[in-house]
Order: structure tokens, then sequence, then C-alpha cells
């Protein structure tokens, strides 16, 4: 239950709010205590003294201050603790998603991505719970209990003592059973989102199940699931209920010894009335931060396990950026060489590129040939700058690539992925990514170019289409277009392509091909290629094996070179 | 507000058979609630009491009465916590079932437009949200009824005044306060869940769109505009936490205002000897304790219209009308597995142009027939209204001679296998999920049918060899292992008739040709109805039919068709250049 030491660093900022917030709430707890004090006086005067009405009215009307002074203080306390944790809640989603960014594509590829941006936004907020109740309730747990310990201990001594040895019971107990039920509990929300998982892989397979005769019998799995399940967490919930019952048995039976114990010493005359009603009135209010702090800490749990998702991913380091950036040499006139490049995915388990040595010369088109995990894509990430190589190095007309900022060196980049992605965005803005400051007439004509116009014209709303969930829904051909189109607007002086597989229908292969060969013109190219027509119009072909370049030149010298991985692969394609 | 009343109802019908499970939690609520009231208020008692100093006595049956709500309130709480969650636990079974029944006859037409896993998703949250639909909804009224008829009760005793100064704040806690911060938070609410789901789509497209911003030197620009977002979000949040704050400080102010304004009503009555000086105490510290019950009720009020939400949801889900009814008395199983289209016409809605539109063929029982085309031809609608996921209006189909609609449609699809573009592997062993088909297979007859769809080898391969996870949280299987497994399947299946739906159409040019040699034994004996746009393995059909717009443009065998220098033959040109090129090469 000891306070994450990395999450109290995001607090140090708002330190003074959190402060700000224990003050008032540590106020509103000193005027808890006033309000027990005059309400067993006044109640006290009336019963033992026999005072009317108007001779307690000064009484009561000090009662309706300290309600209402009690009340603005607990609403000042609140907001404090809230502007404490949505301040810490803003700060860490901006530290987290411009270090995810930082990490790169490569990074936040494929199925993580879906985990990030649940952490980005579920996560975080599930920190709220954590700053805006539990914190302050550390403190309130410790503050109020003792000021109530300070008024009591003065007025009567044994009931002090009580109060005194049983408090520090319920934190005991709480830590155990922390300890105890903390394993078991983890244990058994794994097993309930196993449950869940089940629950929508039935529904996601729900047409298979179809297909075969089996859904219908799915309803009597889901609920024999679902009893195993309760079966199995009662068993260990009728344990952990048992904390409830101990810290409640505390409270509770203290109280109750107290009650009975000033009642006696009353009896025999030892002890005020009005103090012993104080007391009393007191006796529950001093358990209540403590127990309120277990019931917060365990509303805060499931923030402290996304504390642990988003500790994870910050704590990956990131590449340091060269300190004194040159500036990119231009590419109409820099050829781009490969100098023994080498390259290992997850921290050098997969190895993609084993001593990569090549040139593009400005102007060439340059086809990467090889099957699939030969290290092509890798070439192409290499050369966005989404990574950096391990060892070797990469020349842009002799200055080392990797002094060059990544930002200044993509400028003169365009690249067509396998995939693109469309952001939820209109037609326009989608292809405007590439120039921001475009104008309707310039997308347009890039994506005519793209052939993609035809297309977007035949929605409703044109270029204004919004894609994405609640818009259009592009096939992959035109999301490719889109791509394209990007491209063409962008007029970079390298194109990275990476050309469309063979999963699109003949009439739209064709279009991409033509818009492809267009984009092709006048620029320094390195393409991924996986038909051979393509291929062959190439001025130069790498042909990738294990990593490394084995064979380069024109398609007439490579077909014809006996035994060669190209010939072979030319043979492979079309038997 | 009718319509939240009636789905509120239908939410009650559902955990109805409950109803026992629940009486009993409250009443266990209740009681734990009451022995904290009556703690304080023997208590007080006790004191009050005492300081007339009457005999010891006179104080026996209180002692015990505190020490009794003392440990009472313990147990109680246990009991009904240990109640409580044993009727969630119920509820929710009971609702994935309700879902489930449900949702079953309506699979796979009427779900096509929430087919994407988010939706899904959303579903089992929704489900999840209404498993508390008990605890959250029900119990922190029903408790608070039951405190508040007691304490007027027992108020009432005394004199009435006390108790109608009680019941109004009571109400003012429970109902007002509530009231007042839903009309104040009326805007919020709606504009809090839009920022929150603007914010969710800035960064879905900020973190998988990474690698294009990157490319295009994008990133900071939009940086700064999830920055804003997240901005705007931490905005109006404050604003909402102004009004959370408010109603918990409403609520503590209510209670010290009863707590005074019971007082104040007392001091009179005392004074004029109408009641026991003894009960002042009493009263006020019972009024104290009573509040709580009245104190969840705020939140009451928020689960409950989260819980209406939810539930409104799903019951739109699952009221949508099945897509495909079972004849009164269907027709025995067909004997033969001959297919029959005639003149067949359908569109998925009355405005949209048919999606298929005037088809007829006939495919005799162990041919092969392939429909050829682009996406959007119409094809996959017609392997819809084969399996009988739709029902079709205009034209027939016909199943060994019978209309199709005359069988039961679990018996139609007995009939059929289906190798699809994507297969669907459960989070299960490769052994389940190859056994879907045939639930009583044992291990020699899937490993048959794993050996002939070609998959036995890499299977055994692995560690774990059958009992292998796949799926979401298992081994992550490849394009073309997994349409292998499907091929097991369907061999496995053993039908009659053999649909292959576009089998290879995720795949590199390499694994397809793999994928359709592990195919052909599959098709061998069996009526076999290919869809494709990659024109492979066509040669052997018996009949070719190419679909564009719905519409049959072409039919006839592979050697017909090229002979004919047609649409075929304009589609079979483009995608085999690449084998032209080949040609020329010496």
């Amino acid at each position: 239950m000891k306070p994450d030491k990395r999450l109290l660093g995001y607090v140090r900022p708002v330190r003074p709010a959190l402060a700000l917030a224990v003050i008032l709430g540590g106020l509103a707890g000193l005027l808890l205590v006033l309000q027990a004090l005059f309400l067993s006086r006044t109640i006290s005067r009336v019963f033992l003294d026999g005072r009317a009405l108007d001779e307690v009215l000064p009484l009561l009307v000090a009662l309706l201050l300290i309600a209402l002074g009690r009340a603005a203080l607990l609403w000042g306390s609140d907001l404090a603790a809230h502007h404490v944790a949505v301040t810490v809640k803003t700060h860490l989603r901006e530290r987290f998603f411009a270090h995810v960014a930082a990490l790169g594509p490569i990074y936040t590829r494929g199925e993580r991505s879906g985990e990030l941006v649940n952490t980005a936004i579920e996560g975080i907020e599930e920190l709220d719970a954590y700053f805006r109740h539990y914190l302050p309730q550390l403190f309130f747990a410790a503050l109020i209990p003792l000021t109530v310990l300070i008024f009591v201990f003065p007025l009567d001594l044994i009931s002090g003592i009580v109060l005194l040895l049983t408090a520090p019971l319920i934190p005991f107990f709480m830590a155990l059973i922390g300890i105890m039920a903390g394993k078991e509990s983890r244990k058994q929300w794994a097993a309930l989102s196993r449950m869940s998982a089940h629950f929508l892989d039935v529904l996601q397979g729900l047409t298979t199940l179809k297909l075969f005769g089996r859904s219908r019998e799915q309803a009597e799995t889901i609920a024999r699931i679902s009893h195993q399940f309760r079966d199995r967490t009662m068993s260990v919930l009728r344990v952990a209920f048992l904390s409830a019952l101990v810290l409640e048995l505390i409270a509770t039976i203290s109280t109750a010894i107290i009650a009975v114990q000033i009642g006696l010493r009353l009896l025999y005359g030892r002890i005020e009335f009005e103090q012993a009603l104080f007391v009393l009135i007191l006796a529950p209010e001093f358990y209540l931060p403590l127990r309120l702090l277990g019931t917060r800490f365990h509303a805060a749990t499931s923030g402290l396990a996304a504390a642990e998702r988003i500790f994870a991913v910050l704590a990956i380091p990131l590449p340091t950026p060269r300190a004194d950036p040159v500036s990119a040499p231009a590419l109409p006139a820099s050829p781009i060489r490969f100098e023994d490049v080498r390259y290992a995915y997850d921290g050098g388990e997969r190895p993609a590129l084993s001593g990569a040595s090549f040139s593009i010369l400005p102007g060439q088109t340059v086809a990467l040939v090889g099957a699939s995990g030969a290290g092509k894509s890798t070439i192409l990430q290499l050369l966005l700058r989404f990574i950096e190589p391990d060892a070797g190095q990469i020349t842009v007309g002799g200055v080392p690539l990797s002094a060059i900022a990544p930002d200044d060196w993509r400028a003169q980049i365009a690249w067509v992925p396998q995939l693109p992605y469309l952001f939820h965005a209109t037609i326009a803005d989608n292809i405007r990514l590439a120039r921001p400051d475009a104008s309707l007439e310039d997308v347009m004509r890039a994506a005519e170019q793209a052939h993609a116009d035809e297309f977007i014209r035949a929605f409703p709303a044109g270029y204004d289409t919004p894609i994405g969930e609640r818009g259009a829904r592009l096939s992959g051909g035109q999301a490719q277009r889109i791509a394209l189109a990007r491209a063409f607007l962008k007029d970079a002086p390298l194109l990275l392509l990476d050309e469309p597989t063979s999963n699109l229908d003949p009439e739209t292969e064709a279009l991409l091909q033509d818009a492809m060969h267009s984009l092709m013109q006048n620029r320094t190219v390195l393409l991924i290629a996986h038909r051979l027509n393509t291929v062959a119009g190439a001025d130069q072909i790498l042909v990738l094996d294990g990593g490394r370049v084995v064979e380069h030149g024109t398609h007439q010298a490579l077909v014809v070179r006996d035994g060669g991985v190209y010939r072979q692969l030319v043979m492979a394609y079309g038997s | 507000m009718i319509h939240s009343l009636r789905t509120f109802r239908r939410l009650l019908s559902i955990a109805a058979p409950f109803r026992w499970w629940m009486a009993l939690s409250a009443l266990l609520g209740f009681l734990t609630i009451g022995s904290s009231i009556g703690l304080m208020a023997t208590a007080a008692w006790i004191i009050a009491t005492a300081a007339l100093h009457p005999p010891l006595g006179e104080l026996q049956m209180a002692i015990v009465g505190v020490r009794f709500f003392g440990i009472g309130r313990g147990v109680f709480r246990y009991l009904e916590r240990y109640v409580s969650h044993q009727t969630t636990f119920r509820l929710l079974a009971r609702l994935r079932v309700w879902f489930y029944t449900a949702l079953e006859p309506l699979a796979p037409a009427r779900l096509m437009q929430y087919r994407s896993g988010d939706l899904l998703s959303r579903v089992v949250a929704d489900i999840e949200t209404l498993e508390n639909f008990y605890l959250r909804v029900i119990a922190p009224p029903a408790i608070a009824l039951a405190v508040g008829g007691v304490m007027w009760f027992f108020m009432a005793a005394f004199d009435r005044r006390l108790a109608l100064v009680l019941a109004a704040f009571w109400l003012l806690a429970g109902l007002a306060v509530p009231v007042l911060t839903t009309w104040l938070s009326r805007r919020l609410g709606p504009g809090l869940i839009g920022l929150r789901a603007a914010l969710n789509v800035a960064l879905v497209d900020g973190i998988q769109g990474l690698a294009d911003l990157a490319a295009y030197g994008d990133q900071a620009r939009y940086q700064e505009r999830v920055w804003e977002l997240n901005r705007d979000l931490a905005r109006q949040q404050t604003r909402m936490a102004r009004i959370d704050a408010l109603q918990n400080a409403l609520g503590a102010l209510l209670v010290s205002l009863a707590a005074l304004a019971v007082l104040a009503a007392a001091i009179p009555l005392v004074h004029a000897g109408q009641i026991d000086g003894v009960l002042l105490a009493v009263l006020v510290l019972a009024t104290i304790s009573s509040f709580e019950a009245v104190l969840p009720l705020p939140q009451a009020f928020q689960h409950l219209s989260s819980n209406l939400e939810a539930a409104r949801r799903l019951f739109e889900i699952v009221d949508a009308a099945p897509a495909v009814h079972d004849p009164a008395a269907p027709a025995p199983p067909p004997v033969r597995a001959a297919i029959a289209v005639r003149d067949l016409t359908f569109g998925y809605a009355p405005d949209d142009p048919p999606a298929l539109d005037g088809i007829s063929f006939t495919l005799p029982q162990g041919h092969t027939l392939a429909l050829v085309g682009a996406s959007g031809a119409g094809k996959s609608t017609l392997v819809n209204l084969l399996l009988r996921f739709w029902d079709y209006e205009h034209g027939q189909i016909t199943l060994g001679g019978r209309d199709a609609r005359e069988y039961d449609q679990h018996e139609v699809r007995r009939l059929i296998s289906v190798v699809g573009q994507s297969t669907y592997l459960f989070n299960t062993t490769i052994r389940d999920n190859i056994a879907l088909a045939r639930p009583d297979a044992d291990q020699d007859a899937i490993e048959r049918a794993a050996r002939q769809a070609q998959v036995h080898d890499f299977i055994a391969s692995l560690p774990q060899g059958y009992d292998t996870y796949t799926g979401e949280h298992g081994l992550n299987l490849s394009g073309g292992e997994r349409q292998r497994l499907a091929i097991a399947r369907a061999i496995l299946k053993d039908a009659p008739i053999l649909i292959l739906d576009e089998p290879t159409a995720n795949l590199d040019a390499v694994t397809e040709r793999e994928v359709w040699q592990a195919i052909q034994p599959a098709i061998a004996g069996r009526t076999t109805l290919i869809i494709t746009h990659r024109l492979i393995g066509l040669e052997h059909a018996d009949e070719i039919l190419v679909l564009r717009q719905g519409r049959v443009v072409e039919r006839g065998s592979h050697a017909d068709l090229l002979a004919a220098q047609g649409a075929y033959f304009r589609l079979w040109t483009l995608q085999h250049q690449a084998l032209e090129l080949l040609a020329e090469a010496p």
C-alpha cells in the first residue's frame, strides 16, 4: 500500500494543490470534531439542564455554521485533489504519447498498437482514483484519527487508550489481508479476463460455429464456464470477505466497548455526560478514515496495474538524436550507399540484414527482389530512418545518413507502403498529409495522377468524404491509390515503394500499375517488387537472400546466369 | 422516458429469476445498516440513561444490545457481500447466455455492421456493466427504502414531526441532490464522452499511423493536435469534477443539517415533556447513522443511466429480426448434392442495387463450378444465400431437387464445407480447432485430415503438437497455415458439397500454389463451387461463370473462355503478364 515513487515524481509540480487538498480536508476533520463537541453540549444542556430552544440557539447556529463550513472545505479539498489528478494525468499522457512516437513505427506496429492506445486512454484514466482519492486519503487516515485523539485524551484517558490501541489493528489487518488476498485476487482477475475472452472468442467466431453446426450448443458452454468460474471465485471470496468482517468488527466492537465502559463510568459519576457523548459520537468517525483508506486503495489498484504498463513503456530507452546534425545533401546529385549494413530486430534476436552493401545512383530505378524475410523491408525502414543500422553505415553523397536530422532527410522522400494508414479525416486531408498547405486543386491533381479521382468523386461528398469507422471504408486498392496520390503531391526526389501484392482484382491492379509507373518517372526509385514485369524494367535489380545482396544487375544479365538465385526465383514464379 | 422505463422493465425481467437472491441480499444489506443505527442509538441510550445514575440492572439489556449490534454489523456485512456476489455472478452468467441465445439466430446476416472486433468488445463491456445491475442499481434504493421505512416508524413513534423532518432530509439527499447534479451535468456528460472518443481516435491515428506521419514529417503537427485534445479533456473533466465534488459536499452537509434539524425539532418536545430527554441523543445519533443508506443513492442514479445505456445498445442488437426463418415442417435432408440456381436476384437492402441480378446455373453432383469476378461482383453474396445466411425472394435455389427454403437451415449447412478467405481460429488447441468440424472425431481422424491438408508435419514440428494453443492468445500462425487448418476442418467434416470462397486471397504467390495443392484432395468426389478473382486452378472446372455487378457476363470452360478473348481472357492476361515475360526468357 506504499505509494509508488515513480507516480509521486509526477505529483511534484502540483504539490501545493495536494497540500491544499490535505489542509482543507484536515480542517474539515477538525470541524467534524467541533460538530461533535457542540452536538454533545447542546444535547447535554437540554437533557440534563432543562434548557429551552432559545437558550441553546447560539449553539445551534454554531452547528449550522460548522456544517456549512465543513461542506465548503470538503468541496475545496476534493477539487484540489482533482486538480492534482487531472494535471498528473494530462502530463503523463503527453509524456506517454511523445515517448511512444519517439520509439518509432517499428515499435508500435502490429497488435501492440491497440494496447498502447488503451494504456494511453483507459490506463491513464484509471490513475484518477489513485490521485484524487487514495493519495489524499493516506494523509486523512493519519490526520483525522490524530485530531480525534488529541481531543479525546484530555477528556477521557481510558477511551483514548482504547482508540489508540485498536487503531493500528486496522492497517495491520489490511496489510495482512493485502498480502494474503493479493495473489489470490490477482489470479481471480486473470481467470475473470480469461472468461471474458472466451465469451468474446465465441462471439467473434459465431459464423464459423454456425458453419459447422456448433453454434447452438455454445449457450450451454458459456453457462458452464460462467458457473465454474463462480464456484471457484466464491470459494476464494468466502475467505477474502473474512477480511471485511474483521475490519468491520474492530470498528464496531470498539465502539461498543467504548459505549459500555463510558456508560458504566458515567453510572458511577466518574465522567460527565457531555464528554461521554462527545467520545461516543467521535468513535465511528475515528475509524472511518482508516476503513476508507482500505476501500480507496482497493479502487486504486487497477490504476497501479495501469501504472506498471505505463512505466514499462516509458522505461524503454530512446535513440539519442545527434547534437549537431548536418543538412541533407540534395538527392538528385547524391548517390546512396549501403556499406556492410547489419540490422537485427528485437534487440538482436531476429537478424534481418547481415552485411548488405550496394549503391543507388541518382535517377536510377532499383528493384529489391527476394523471398519474404530476405531483408527487403528492412532496407526501406533504414532509409526512412525508422531504425538505425547496428553496424556498417549508409551514406548519401558521402555524408553518413546518421549525421542528418531524420525530418530533414525525410523531406526528400515519398513513401508508398503496402498497407498505407488512412486517418480519421477527409479524403482530401488524407492526401494532404504529404503537404499540409496544398490547395484542393493540387490535391485533386495528385489524385487524378494516382487514378484515385474517379472513385473519390463517386462518393456523394467527394473529397470531403470522411474516412474511418463512421465514414467510408476504402478497399485495399483504393487505399493504395490514396498513398500514391500522397506521393504525387509530395513530389520528392526519392521514392520508396512497396509494390502492391497481387491480392487485388485485375482491373484495379492495372490502374495501380499505371499510376505507379508514371510516379516513378524522373526520380530515384527504390522499390520492393512483387511482379516480374516491374522488375524487368528496373535499371538495377538487387537480389537479397538471408540479409545480403547476393546478386545485382539488370534483368537480362541476371536471368541467364545459370544457378543464379534470380533465375531460380523467376522459374519458381512461373512454374 | 417511457423508453427508459421499458428498457428498465426488460432488464428487471432478465434479472427476475434471481429475485429471491436479490431479496435476501437486500435484507442482509438492511440488517447491516440497521445494526449500525442500532449500535449508535443503543449506545446513546446507555450513556443518556447512565447519566441519570439508575441501578446497573436497567442498563443490562442495552449492553447486550450494543454488543449484539456491534457483532451483527460485521456478520451481516459478511453475509451480504457473499450473497450479493453470488447474485452478481449468477446475473452475469444469465446475461451472457441470454445475449448469446438471442444473437445466435441473427448471425451473420444481422451482424454485418458489428463485424469489427471493437463493437463486439463493446458488447462484452456492456454485459459487464449490466452484471452490476443488482449491486449498484437495484440494491441501494431497495435497502434505502427498507431503512427509510423503519426510520419513519421509529421517529413517528415519538412524534410525527420528527419523522417528517428526517424524511425531508432523506429526500433531499437521496433524490434532490442526484436530480440536481444530473441536471447540472446534462451537457457535460455527452461532451466528455465525445471528447474521450475524439482523443481515442486521435491516438489510434497517431500510433497506428505513426509510420506514415513520420515518413511525411507530420509528427510534430500531429502531436500538437493530440495534446490539444488532451487539454480539452482535462478542462471538461474539471468542470465535471466541480459537480461531483458538489454532490459529495452536499451529501455531507445534509447529514449535518438533518442532525441539526432533528435536534431543533426535538428540543421543544423534550422541554415540554412530550418525549423523554434520554431520547434526545438517541434520535440525533440514529439520524446520523441512518444516512449510510442514503449516501450511495446519487451513485446508483449514475449507474442507472449507464446501465440503461448499455441495455439499450444490447437490446438494439438482439431486437433485429432473424434474416432466415426455418419452415414449419422442414423437408427431409436432400439425398443428392446437386445445386441449381434459377433467376436468382438479391439485394441486401431495398434501396441498394442488387448484389445478384438474375443468376442461373446448375451444378450436378460431383462437378466443379467456378465463379469469377472482381470484388463487389456478387460472388460472396451467392455463398451467403447457398449457406442460408440470408433468405432470397426472387428466383430459386434448389438443393437435391427441392427449394433450399424447404429445409431446416442447419440441415443445409450440414451438407456444405466452406474454406473462406480468412479463417477464424478459436483460443484453444489446434486439435480442438480442427475437431470443431466433427466433435466426436478421434486423434486418427484428425491427423488423417491434417495430413491430407498438408499441415500435419507442421503441427507435429511444434513442441506441443496438436495441443498447441492458437488464436489471439496463442501461437501466431501464418496465412498459409491458417488456410491449411481450414482445409483440414473441411476434410474432417466430409460434407458432400465444398465451397472455396477465395481461399488464397490473402496469400503470396508461392503459398497460394501450395494451398491449392492441399485443397485438391478435398475437391475429389465432391460437388465443388470455387469463388475467386485469382484465375488459378480453373483448368479443371466443368464450368466457369464470369460475374460483373451481379450479372453473368460470360460462361464456359477455361479453354472456351480463353478462346473467346472476352472478359475472362482480359483478366487472365493481366494476371499472367509475369508468366508471359518468363516465356520470353531464354
